[in-house]
């Protein structure tokens, strides 16, 4: 029973490395998707074929595969952003970064027992490993766009922990939730596309005229 | 039913102002909208709702608290923004572009339709009993303000929004984990589903996980925490009350930051049922402190005076805090100093308006001789610096006076000294700047002052004063009863 679980969570830490290691941010974009859509295939599988499970994952799915790809990109053409990912840490140290990461996660998945039995005994180390890598990707990159990315990374590591806990929490508070998300990436793109027009380019260090 | 009210009317109004045309009619919506609103919170004043154990709405003495101080900025900010508007239309600067997208054409319909947004959110933050409907509703606040922040349109306010956005959303994101966390805390058997509602988790909290308990207060703390302003993740703050219109930096400083820390309140109700208190005071007292040292450092010798106030709320949310770390009756101490910072913070926001409108400039050195050109205004502002400086008779002082007075009483002399001394630091930071700017010799002439623009803060100041003279009983019974579901007295 576990097989599938366990091959999806390993193909979203691989995908958590590989988003650390991109220089294409078209391709950024494209496995953050990739992942949403993992993550949303998960949650089917372990909420099981009733209404409510179908509902939530199929919300997910639609944001994170399709809007949210589909927000991003066209962000990026309207303000002819250019496709390098520009990295504040240079990618190879990103991704060795990202490997300790993997290895403070699995330590630190191993010393946070869940007191109920879960589908898959890796899905704690994998969220926190995701919501970390996420973190990183809007400290470690200079683009807005990056950090949207990262934001929705972050967002997929924590609703990878919540599948955990799935059955325990109501299905109106996720659509809640996702909603959130939704408005937030999409306030967000909308001042990606404000930032390029006002500065000619979406680097986030040009951000730094307020200050004390 | 008024509960519900309190909702949807505010969500009503956001959709009538985008599709009302005239700018006068909608300036009457929204000044309706807010005084049916405080109305209505009057209402649940004279006549309590008696809350229904399972409602996804319902209004508790800590509820109402926050909500009434929400619906009373709201309503005073509100007639405050018919003067701000007003002079945006007459300033060609601020015409709308056509390819803007979050504001567009029709710049004040929309700026209208976020406040009311706004206001629904906040009051959704107060009644909510579940905690994922809370969080939710949180970040909703967030996601309504950015574009209230970015409404001037211009590189610094750009910079302030995004910072704001990405700060507090990663913050709220963190405080999702906590929810999660909080879950796993109080799973008792697999089967069982547990309910995110804060009476079964008040009644629960004995039972959970300990471990998992303290580390979702850690993240709820972090997340919260960093809308509520508290140091070291207060960056966003003095950027985005700098840049936003005067108006919505008193909302953000008056009731967005204390909606946030209700939030954080809320945790600390299952906190104190778990008896906890012990662990999360620590917390609470050192990062008060931090925050209030934070703020002493910038509040000294800074020269931009809406950035001065920015760290004053830094300061206050510091002490409020502080309160709650010290615990037993300084809680009360907490909600009283909540409560009047809050009124003379925005007030005080709403006066800078004021000024910025006369000067034109944000340096406190560009501003000189107030009480020559805008006596009013100047009179309000040098009251503000005592009020907010917690000089007597007015409200703050008796917040700050009761948290001292418990913090000698507990014994944390080192706490109390630091406490003291941070005060006085910010005391002469913010009288030198602020009377500095009302004295000294100005060349221009006297101007009139637009009544709108003296009304809101006028009442403001009274309510402020009336807080310290009297404190009136119900209030006062309120706020105590508040400080008990706390665990303080």
């Amino acid at each position: 029973m576990a097989f599938p679980m366990d091959s999806l969570l390993v193909c979203v830490v691989l995908i958590d490395l590989a988003l650390l290691a991109m220089s294409r941010l078209v391709t950024l974009v494209r496995i953050a998707a990739l992942q949403g859509v993992l993550i949303s295939a998960l949650a089917l599988y372990v909420g099981g074929a009733n209404p409510a499970s179908i509902l939530t994952a199929t919300a997910s799915l639609v944001l994170k595969g399709i809007v949210f790809p589909f927000m991003l990109m066209r962000a990026m053409r309207e303000a002819s952003i250019n496709r390098e990912v520009e990295p504040y840490i240079g990618l190879n140290l990103s991704i060795v970064i990202g490997l300790a990461l993997l290895a403070l996660s699995l330590w630190l998945g191993s010393k946070l027992p869940l007191p109920v039995p879960v589908a898959a005994t890796l899905i704690v180390p994998v969220a926190l490993f995701t919501i970390l890598a996420g973190l990183f990707l809007i400290v470690g990159r200079l683009k807005a766009l990056t950090q949207i990315v990262g934001y929705l990374v972050l967002e997929n590591g924590i609703y990878t922990f919540g599948l955990a806990i799935s059955h325990q929490s109501p299905w109106i508070v996720e659509l809640g939730i996702l909603l959130d998300v939704f408005v937030a990436v999409f306030i967000m793109g909308v001042m990606t596309y404000q930032i390029n027009r006002e500065f000619d380019h979406i680097d986030t260090n040009q951000l730094t005229d307020l200050k004390d | 039913m008024i509960i519900l009210a309190l909702l949807t009317i505010p969500f009503a109004a956001a959709g009538a102002s985008i599709l009302i045309k005239p700018d006068r009619a909608r300036r009457i919506l929204v000044i309706g909208t807010a005084a049916v609103h405080l109305a209505m919170v009057a209402g649940l004043w004279v006549h309590p709702v008696p809350a229904d154990p399972t409602a996804w709405l319902a209004v508790d003495p800590l509820g109402l608290m926050f909500l009434s101080i929400t619906s009373l900025l709201f309503f005073c900010s509100a007639l405050y923004s018919v003067f701000y508007l007003k002079r945006v239309a007459e300033n060609p600067q601020y015409e709308s572009s056509e390819d803007d997208v979050l504001f567009g054409h029709r710049l004040e319909a929309r700026f209208s339709a976020w406040l009311c947004l706004f206001l629904g959110s906040m009051s959704l933050v107060c009644l909510c009993r579940n905690f994922g409907l809370l969080w939710v509703a949180i970040e909703a606040t967030t996601l309504f303000t950015a574009p209230l922040i970015f409404f001037k349109r211009n590189r610094h306010s750009l910079e302030a929004t995004w910072k704001y956005l990405v700060l507090c959303s990663v913050g709220i994101a963190l405080a999702l984990l906590g929810n999660f966390f909080m879950t796993i805390a109080a799973v008792v058997s697999p089967e069982q589903t547990v309910s995110l509602f804060l009476p079964d988790l008040i009644q629960g909290a004995p039972s959970m996980h300990r471990v998992w308990l303290k580390a979702a207060f850690l993240l709820f703390f972090v997340g919260y925490g960093t809308k509520i302003g508290l140091a070291p993740l207060h960056n966003w703050l003095p950027d985005a009350h700098t840049e936003a219109p005067s108006l919505v930096s008193a909302l953000l400083s008056g009731a967005l930051c204390n909606c946030s820390f209700l939030a954080l309140m809320r945790v600390q109700q299952i906190m104190v049922a778990a008896g906890l208190s012990g662990f999360t005071e620590d917390v609470y007292l050192v990062i008060g402190l931090l925050s209030m040292a934070v703020a002493a450092v910038f509040i000294l010798g800074q020269g931009n005076y809406k950035r001065m106030l920015a760290y004053s709320t830094v300061e206050h949310m510091g002490i409020a805090a502080f309160g709650i770390g010290v615990g037993g009756s300084a809680i009360f101490g907490s909600m009283l100093q909540v409560v009047n910072s809050a009124v003379v913070k925005s007030m005080l926001f709403l006066v800078a308006g004021n000024i910025l409108a006369a000067y034109r400039t944000k340096t406190e050195d560009g501003v000189r001789g107030m009480l020559q050109v805008m006596p009013v205004s100047a009179g309000l502002w040098i009251a503000g610096l005592f009020a907010i400086t917690g000089a007597p008779p007015f409200g703050v002082f008796f917040g700050k006076w009761v948290i001292l007075a418990e913090t000698f009483a507990s014994g944390r002399f080192v706490a109390a000294v630091l406490f003291l001394f941070f005060l006085a630091v910010i005391f002469i930071g913010m009288s030198k700047t602020m009377l500095e700017m009302g004295l000294g010799a100005s060349q221009r002439e006297k101007m009139t002052e637009n009544p709108l623009s003296l009304a809101p803060p006028l009442i403001l100041a009274l309510i402020s004063l009336v807080l310290g003279l009297v404190v009136p009983p119900a209030v006062s019974d309120l706020l105590h009863q508040a400080a008990r579901l706390l665990g303080g007295g």
